[in-house]
């Protein structure tokens, strides 16, 4: 018992940080799925997708980081297309759309995954930079610059998101959206056209994502399904469309993940996130800061 | 009484074919198609008539065969008993599962069955006597007169189950359950309203698909003498498990067993001429185009059809 004192804020620290990532990787998914309710199954998918556009650009000799500032607006773009296409495919036609819904995105994941085995194999894949492989000394406590970059790159990320949905018409207008759509619709405005746009930025935000994912650690086709556990338990953990939920959740997670993998060994470590996710929806389905 | 006319054929048909067929490869192959079946009549049981989406036919699938593994390991328990115990545990599963999860908007319910999954795979990673991560080699019995070969015997063990998932299958589907189903899928608040025990049917409709789902499983380890978690909780069988009923249609019970028929086949045939990514990606493609263009499935485009020849021949007449 010892030792568990002793590593334990090394833990911490380290929980503390990956807990930012987290949050950072959960965002477009609490925008998507926690304010505008699609069953965004894929968001994983897409962000694996992003990593993998980001490896692309950095083999050109970018920096991932600024890769994945440059995937923001096709991303953006990609996101409108495919809430456009659900929209016409399944909301407008309101029935039954639960379940087909669902589906569909699991297959839009499905064909995402498998596309991106098809062109780069198996094989894990990571980035070449600066921050890539070296760290940082705290006292006693060795922290790995790529950790760090990543948790500075979500803080940004989550207060530049914060800010928009608080501050800017089209932010209160997506909150509006979330709070009540018909009432929404009777002054005269185009719910459809609001969730377009937060969806665009959903996925957006997905793409810096996935660069933070690759700088982080090597990247593989079917890492989307460890993180459809950790991005949903976070999103769900926070209460629905929460940011400070978000991050709050996203650090909860980092730290309980970090412990369990310095106490019981990285085997135990991706079940973490999937049990926290059934307790909370087993005994407080609102999550911390539900609506 | 024409379904069970039916059934008796199925049964005839299964006998024919173990008793002529020469090929071994065949009943490998067969197998596989035949635990789709079961699986995707099980999956349509909660996903087809009530509307709540599992995806977590791995974990109850995987379940299942390591129920049956360790029994075997354990005490040289005979294959049926397996399957016993194996839905038993499965059954539980999903009673725990649908407890906990399906008072929520089902896509609550969809996320936290793939987190059954990985809850269970990591279980059984860190399973020493189960095998762990490396898994576990079983010898197999000899098999059971009048069979010569054990695949050939698993074969027909297999097709029974699929007999029997779509007996339970159809009669849920006919009795007043599966009225209460149909009535949760379309409206639940409605339903509610008019007094159907909508909890109670949504945790009994989860058992009995988890359970069908599990026996589905027990066999496995037989099957290839040997099981290991991460291809036992394999998603692949969720993906099949969802699409044969999104294929074949989810309001009748013949709708996954046509889904399941093709698509397993298909994908027998493209793992073996193509490769196994492509056969993913084709039930990835094929799933969202049916979901997309044909929401009630091959059977609806049928019955589509019919309909239209039927009143163009009366226009004609």
């Amino acid at each position: 018992m010892g030792m568990f004192w002793e590593l334990l804020p090394e833990a911490i620290l380290f929980g503390i940080l990956l807990g930012g990532f987290y949050a950072a990787v959960s965002m477009g998914l609490s925008v998507s799925f926690g304010l505008l309710d699609v069953p965004n199954v894929a968001h994983p998918a897409i962000m694996v997708f992003g990593s993998y556009c980001t490896y692309l650009l950095a083999q050109q000799g970018l920096d991932p980081i600024v890769a994945g500032v440059l995937l923001m607006p096709p991303f953006f773009l990609l996101g409108m297309a495919v809430y456009r296409f659900y929209y016409e495919a399944f909301e407008r036609r309101g029935a039954e759309a639960g379940v087909r819904g669902i589906a569909f995105f699991f297959g839009v994941a499905l064909i995402i995954e498998v596309g991106l085995i098809l062109a780069f194999g198996v094989d894990q894949r990571m980035v070449e930079a600066a921050y890539v492989g070296v760290a940082a000394s705290v006292g006693e406590i060795r922290i790995p610059l790529r950790m760090l970059v990543a948790f500075g790159v979500a803080v940004v990320l989550t207060v530049a998101l914060t800010l928009y949905m608080s501050r800017t018409f089209t932010g209160r207008a997506i909150k509006a959206v979330a709070q009540d759509e018909p009432a929404l619709r009777l002054m005269g405005a185009d719910p459809v056209r609001i969730k377009q746009w937060a969806f665009g930025i959903a996925t957006g935000v997905s793409a810096l994502a996935g660069a933070m994912l690759i700088i982080v650690g090597p990247v593989e086709p079917a890492l989307d399904r460890v993180y459809i556990g950790r991005t949903f338990a976070v999103v769900v953990l926070a209460g629905l469309g929460s940011m400070t939920g978000t991050v709050a959740a996203g650090l909860i997670l980092g730290i309980s993940e970090s412990i369990v993998l310095m106490q019981f060994g990285a085997s135990w470590a991706p079940a973490v996130s999937f049990a926290l996710l059934l307790a909370v929806l087993g005994f407080r389905p609102q999550g911390l800061f539900g609506r | 009484m024409r379904f069970w006319l039916g059934t008796a054929i199925a049964a005839a048909a299964l006998a024919t074919v173990a008793g002529t067929v020469k090929y071994e490869y065949f009943f490998f192959a067969g197998y596989t198609v035949l635990m789709f079946v079961v699986l995707a009549t099980a999956w349509n049981i909660l996903g087809g008539y009530a509307g709540y989406v599992n995806f977590g036919t791995p974990a109850f699938f995987g379940l299942g065969a390591y129920t049956a593994a360790v029994l075997y390991k354990a005490t040289a328990l005979p294959l049926a008993l397996q399957i016993a115990a194996a839905a038993t545990m499965a059954g539980l599963l999903g009673l725990a599962a649908g407890l906990l999860t399906l008072r929520l908007r089902g896509i609550f319910f969809a996320i936290a069955t793939i987190a059954l999954v990985v809850i269970m795979e990591t279980v059984f990673i860190n399973w020493r006597y189960a095998g762990g991560a490396t898994g576990l080699q079983l010898l197999r019995p000899a098999p059971i007169p009048p069979f010569e070969s054990y695949t050939k015997m698993l074969f027909v063990v297999m097709g029974v189950m699929a007999i029997a998932a779509v007996a339970i299958a159809r009669y849920i589907e006919r009795s007043w359950v599966g009225r209460g189903l149909r009535a949760i899928r379309d409206s639940e608040e409605a339903a509610e309203a008019n007094g159907v025990p909508t909890l109670r049917l949504k945790v009994f409709a989860c058992v009995v698909s988890g359970a069908l789902m599990g026996a589905a499983g027990a066999p496995m380890p037989m099957y290839l003498s040997f099981i290991e978690p991460a291809s036992t909780f394999n998603l692949n069988y969720a993906v099949g498990a969802l699409a044969s009923p999104m294929i074949g249609g989810t309001a009748h019970w013949a709708g996954p067993v046509i889904g399941a028929m093709l698509l397993a086949s298909l994908q027998q045939i493209v793992t073996v001429t193509v490769s196994n990514e492509i056969n993913v990606l084709l039930v990835g493609v094929l799933l969202v185009i049916f979901i997309v263009a044909a929401p009630e499935g091959i059977i609806g485009l049928a019955q589509k059809l019919r309909r239209k020849l039927a009143s163009r021949r009366k226009a004609a007449r």
